[in-house]
């Protein structure tokens, strides 16, 4: 190379130019949302880069895995035989409720709920980027994992699968400034929305009237309104609240259920039909008819 | 590129586009060095001829992919970075190695804002000083890239 007679464009040309193809990516990526396939092809196109990244990590948990002495291995098997009895005992349980629950459900001429399909995946990378909350996860198309897919931890709602490669997927987290929950105050009801603010360990509240009436302590459910995410599950749990009648609204604030920043296997669950308290039609005239054959035999029985 | 043991380059930086995504405990995860950027640095103040900014916009372009930012965001970043490299390679191999080092921090400080400001215009992210914490860790490991670098680039005899 001959640093003296430099061929080519110079370099402002270049970063005219350069920047000229950020500026266009941005506007198509951000405002018009136009590269949803490409990204999942350029997903699974880095994705052995991730792959080959946290081999150092998974060879140090293998490991640590089988380094393990046979008193560890024993205590945690009687530790696992105990609790699984216990979840036993308590499975024995609600099948009863989850049945009468159905009874009752059908009494209300409400649909009832479907088995929710799940997937186990094992994370992968952990963003380093400190302006957005996501994490890639081992399963993606292949595995049938789809966009939007609710991902739950076992305590509460992680996130949403964001972009789907071939074998690796991207969750949005629900700390991240760009996501928002659709939840209710499992205590008495009342809806609200959970956005992130981009720190781990909040969600902040909007728009909450003055007269709502929350506490700390409170803990918050998705409420199934968004379509996205299934009805019932821990989201969040309110950590402080603000009535200050100078503002126009109560600052409410609340913790994660999930501790986010301790993840590493996640559950997906993917139902085919959407759960919702409003019953498709067909459905619903099936549970009238039922609900009529109950009346008639109230009647008879009176 | 591939003339002149051209593909080492291209591994280098694909080990410091790794070494950007590998996991890392949360509390050491703040302070991650810009591995990209400094090998990018490097070699543009090295072969100039070879490493420009078009390479560092594809390599930021990579970074956007595996960090799932906004397509385009840290490809700007890196690239007018990198711009300012261009322009001075001759004066920056000049200068002293904790010279280059402190011209190293500006330049990823410069990157960071940058990022900032483009995330700051799209979705609304608040500054906090975390987010500059990585140019502490990028002034102190400059010396050892440099010197590491420039051993590998004598070894294979990269023109």
């Amino acid at each position: 190379m001959n640093p003296i007679f430099k061929h080519g464009p110079s370099p402002g040309h270049r970063l005219l130019l350069v920047l000229l193809c950020s500026v266009s990516l941005i506007f198509f990526d951000h405002k018009m949302s136009s590269f949803d396939h490409v990204r999942g092809f350029l997903q699974s196109m880095v994705s052995p880069l991730q792959y080959l990244a946290t081999t150092p990590k998974q060879m140090m948990s293998w490991a640590v895995e089988n380094v393990t002495t046979r008193r560890q291995l024993i205590a945690e098997n009687t530790a696992y035989k105990i609790s699984e009895l216990q979840f036993h005992q308590q499975l024995l349980a609600l099948e009863i409720v989850k049945k009468e629950n159905d009874r009752l459900r059908s009494l209300l001429a409400s649909p009832l709920r479907g088995e929710v399909k799940k997937m186990v995946a094992e994370i992968l990378s952990v963003d380093s980027d400190p302006y957005s909350h996501q994490v890639v996860i081992n399963k993606g198309s292949d595995d049938g994992v789809y966009e939007g897919q609710p991902v739950l931890h076992d305590e509460g709602i992680v996130g949403q699968v964001l972009h789907v490669g071939v074998n690796s997927s991207r969750v949005l987290l629900i700390v991240d400034v760009t996501h928002a929950v659709p939840v209710r105050v499992s205590r008495n009801g009342v809806r609200l929305v959970a956005s992130g603010t981009g720190k781990i360990d909040r969600l902040t509240h909007n728009f909450v009237q003055h007269s709502t009436d929350i506490q700390t302590g409170d803990l918050l459910v998705t409420s199934g309104l968004g379509g996205k995410y299934p009805e019932g599950y821990p989201v969040s749990q309110v950590s402080f609240v603000s009535n200050d009648e100078s503002r126009e609204f109560m600052r409410v604030y609340s913790t994660p259920i999930a501790q986010i920043d301790r993840l590493r296997y996640l559950l997906l669950l993917s139902n085919e039909e959407p759960v919702s308290i409003f019953a498709p039609k067909n459905q619903q005239n099936k549970k009238n008819s039922k609900k009529q054959i109950v009346e008639k035999n109230a009647k008879v029985t009176n | 590129m591939f003339a002149h043991n051209g593909v080492i380059i291209l591994l280098t930086l694909l080990v410091a586009l790794m070494a950007s995504i590998m996991p890392l405990p949360l509390s050491v995860d703040a302070f991650r060095p810009d591995w990209v950027l400094i090998v990018l640095i490097y070699w543009c103040m090295a072969l100039p001829g070879r490493v420009n900014i078009i390479t560092a916009w594809v390599m930021g372009f990579l970074l956007d992919v595996l960090l799932g930012s906004v397509l385009g965001v840290h490809a700007a970043a890196m690239a007018i970075s990198v711009y300012i490299v261009a322009e001075n390679f001759q004066k920056i191999r000049n200068f002293s190695i904790w010279q280059q080092a402190l011209i190293t921090g500006v330049l990823a400080a410069l990157y960071h804002l940058v990022v900032f400001w483009l995330q700051r215009f799209l979705i609304d992210v608040t500054f906090l000083t975390s987010y500059l914490y990585p140019v502490i860790t990028t002034i102190i490991l400059w010396p050892w890239v440099f010197y590491l670098l420039r051993k590998t680039r004598r070894h294979f005899s990269i023109k």
